[in-house]
């Protein structure tokens, strides 16, 4: 009897997977195999192409036959200015992602814990903000610029990009502030702590992963920012890697350097490739935010 | 002796009892508002101050003129509605109607195509049970690379002799005027975005309790059955607020054919790179016009994807009005895991 209570559960499995097929039982893998080579394929060709010898650069093969890291020599060296492109990047990114936090962080969790009047208001207002065309923004605030002499600086870039981070940061904290029981600072506050105490010792502590996620996204999404960058600046030595790279000359002129503009692609990439593997678990949480628990 | 007083004094403050109850809301309220002010500010200054500012731009014109005296005018003066008028006449028209066209074409392609193969991507994965953690790394790795890199990388396979001539043993000059460029650029933004909604869809899929799947099994329904009238509906909610952002992003594309094709190509220029032109080159007031009719149509879309498809955007209003207050949160849980993917869209158009 023992036997036939516990073997069920698995005859079943059995049962059924003979019923599907070896096509159904291998349909969802090779499925799954298509969706890993669509989603990498052309990023693995940047890669290769990246890792050619200048002189092959138009060889098609899969592998580059001999491996050469000349392409990512000429990205650093010539008189394009790419290094300092990525310092700039980090610069804006980096401050846009802290300003950010610091002013959506509190937003968020008015947001998620008080009750008032026109919450639902603000919230439309705040996600109907990310919804606007980024070139609407940036033709009347590139005609102030130039009047307040700012363009070249970081300012001109960071203020703007403020314009799509910040409703993404409110919105991604507010779903994380959501999901903590609100006993939390009830316990806190049984404890003697007053609400800002509670919210500083208790809640932030907590939060970490919801806001270092958020910092994440935002982090990225203000690193992949072009319009603007491309918009505030005409001086190379303050433009970020991504509007240098477009604009890259290369090093022999004439023909677009390719192999150069892939190099620097994988540069700009794989920090945000590497950060995505090794978070992809926060980063699918957050972007989903609450879908995926 | 001490007790008699206050006793005395207890029904005088009883009325004012209500009002207190009143100045603890006003004060919440007024909490809110403080803590919320920087963010509403900061908004204000980068959003809302743009918007106007086009508005009133798009009524000059900038430059030097000369007035009726033959004195030569510098800075802007005030020309009341021609900038809008001079968009839809004559050579500027053409110009202008051509983005609009490739503007909406570029939309209702590359939304359609996205969706669908996001969806079926969204279905995969929720069948497969090996290499999910594959799958969910890969799919981010387009999300993650910035549009203009993908452009680059585009242009490159596009190349003459490139990578996709190459497989496909064609000669296509694809980043030349004509269909093959409309194309390039349409592959390239599916290529990134797909995935995405894929994630997003999945996240909705896995809501879905499978005793919903079994009853339907008990029923006798077929797979395309379970499909339309379980899937597809379960999933709705969350779809459709990823497919307005997507039209949305989509609405503003820059980056993919500035890089991808390059700038003045009438085959795939949009009312972004358009606006952007005009304002590269100091014309600011017809630059503010056309950024303002992208903005009007941008928002005239969201409007009517939001009334006639009832994407649920804010899917707090409606959690919020039955509970009233925080016991009803747990509860509207499902419901409120719509603004949060709607974010993530956002988050996946990136500067699309």
């Amino acid at each position: 009897m023992a036997t036939a209570t516990a073997a069920p559960r698995e005859d079943l499995a059995k049962v059924r997977a003979a019923e599907v097929g070896p096509l159904r039982r291998w349909a969802p893998l090779i499925g799954v195999v298509l969706i890993v080579l669509y989603c990498l394929a052309p990023f693995y060709w940047m890669v290769v192409s990246a890792f050619r010898r200048p002189a092959d650069q138009f060889s098609n093969k899969v592998i580059p036959a001999p491996f050469s890291i000349q392409n990512f020599k000429d990205v650093f060296s010539g008189s394009n200015g790419f290094g300092r492109g990525l310092l700039n990047s980090l610069i804006v990114a980096g401050t846009v992602t802290i300003l950010t936090l610091v002013i959506g962080l509190i937003a968020a969790y008015t947001l998620a814990r008080l009750d008032f009047k026109f919450k639902n208001v603000v919230l439309a207002i705040i996600i109907t903000t990310s919804m606007f065309p980024g070139i609407s923004l940036v033709v009347p605030l590139l005609k102030l610029f130039v009047d307040i002499k700012w363009i070249n600086t970081y300012q001109a870039m960071i203020v703007p990009s403020l314009s799509f981070a910040l409703p993404l940061a409110v919105w991604n904290l507010t779903a994380f502030f959501r999901q903590m029981p609100q006993e939390l600072e009830q316990a806190a506050m049984v404890d003697g702590c007053t609400p800002a105490q509670a919210f500083r010792k208790v809640i932030i502590p907590l939060a970490a992963p919801g806001v270092f996620t958020t910092a994440i996204i935002t982090f990225i999404a203000a690193w992949n920012e072009f319009l603007i960058a491309l918009s505030m600046t005409n001086k190379k030595s303050i433009q970020t890697a991504n509007v240098i790279i477009s604009q890259f000359t290369g090093t022999t002129g004439r023909d677009q350097p390719f192999g150069s503009q892939m190099a620097a692609g994988v540069v700009v990439t794989i920090p945000l490739v590497i950060a995505v593997l090794l978070f992809q678990r926060r980063i699918v949480a957050g972007l989903t935010a609450g879908g995926v628990k | 002796m001490t007790a008699t007083a206050p006793v005395a004094e207890r029904p005088a403050k009883e009325p004012k009892q209500p009002k207190r109850q009143q100045r603890f809301n006003e004060g919440t309220g007024r909490l809110a508002a403080m803590l919320l002010s920087p963010t509403m500010l900061v908004l204000g200054l980068v959003v809302l101050f743009p918007i106007i500012s086009a508005l009133r731009e798009s009524l000059y014109t900038s430059g030097t003129k000369l007035d009726e005296n033959g004195f030569i005018v510098k800075g802007s003066t005030f020309v009341g509605l021609q900038n809008y008028t001079d968009i839809f006449k004559g050579e500027i028209g053409d110009r202008f109607w051509n983005a609009f066209y490739n503007t909406t074409f570029f939309t209702v392609i590359c939304v359609v195509l996205e969706t669908v193969l996001g969806v079926v991507m969204a279905l995969i994965m929720h069948k497969a049970f090996k290499g999910r953690g594959v799958v969910r790394a890969s799919i981010l790795v387009p999300w993650a690379i910035p549009t203009v890199i993908s452009a680059l990388l585009w242009k490159w396979i596009f190349q003459a002799d490139g990578i996709a001539n190459d497989l496909l043993g064609t000669q296509i000059l694809w980043s030349t005027e004509g269909w093959q460029s409309k194309m390039s650029v349409i592959l390239a933004d599916t290529w990134k975005t797909a995935p995405f909604i894929g994630l997003l869809v999945l996240a909705g899929l896995q809501t879905i309790p499978a005793e919903v799947y079994e009853a339907a099994k008990v029923d006798g329904a077929s797979v395309w059955k379970t499909f339309t009238r379980i899937t597809l509906p379960l999933v709705k909610p969350a779809l459709l607020v990823a497919v307005l952002f997507r039209i949305l992003d989509t609405l503003r594309i820059f980056d993919l054919p500035f890089v991808l094709v390059g700038p003045h190509k009438d085959s795939v220029e949009t009312l972004s790179m358009l606006a952007y032109d005009e304002a590269f080159n100091t014309r600011y007031g017809p630059a503010a016009a056309y950024a303002t009719v992208l903005f009007v149509y941008v928002a005239v879309v969201a409007y009517a994807f939001v009334k006639i498809l009832g994407a649920d955007v804010i899917g707090e209003a409606r959690a919020k009005k039955p509970g009233g207050g925080g016991k009803g949160r747990r509860k509207k849980r499902e419901i409120e895991e719509a603004p949060g993917v709607a974010m993530g869209a956002a988050a996946g158009g990136g500067g699309v």
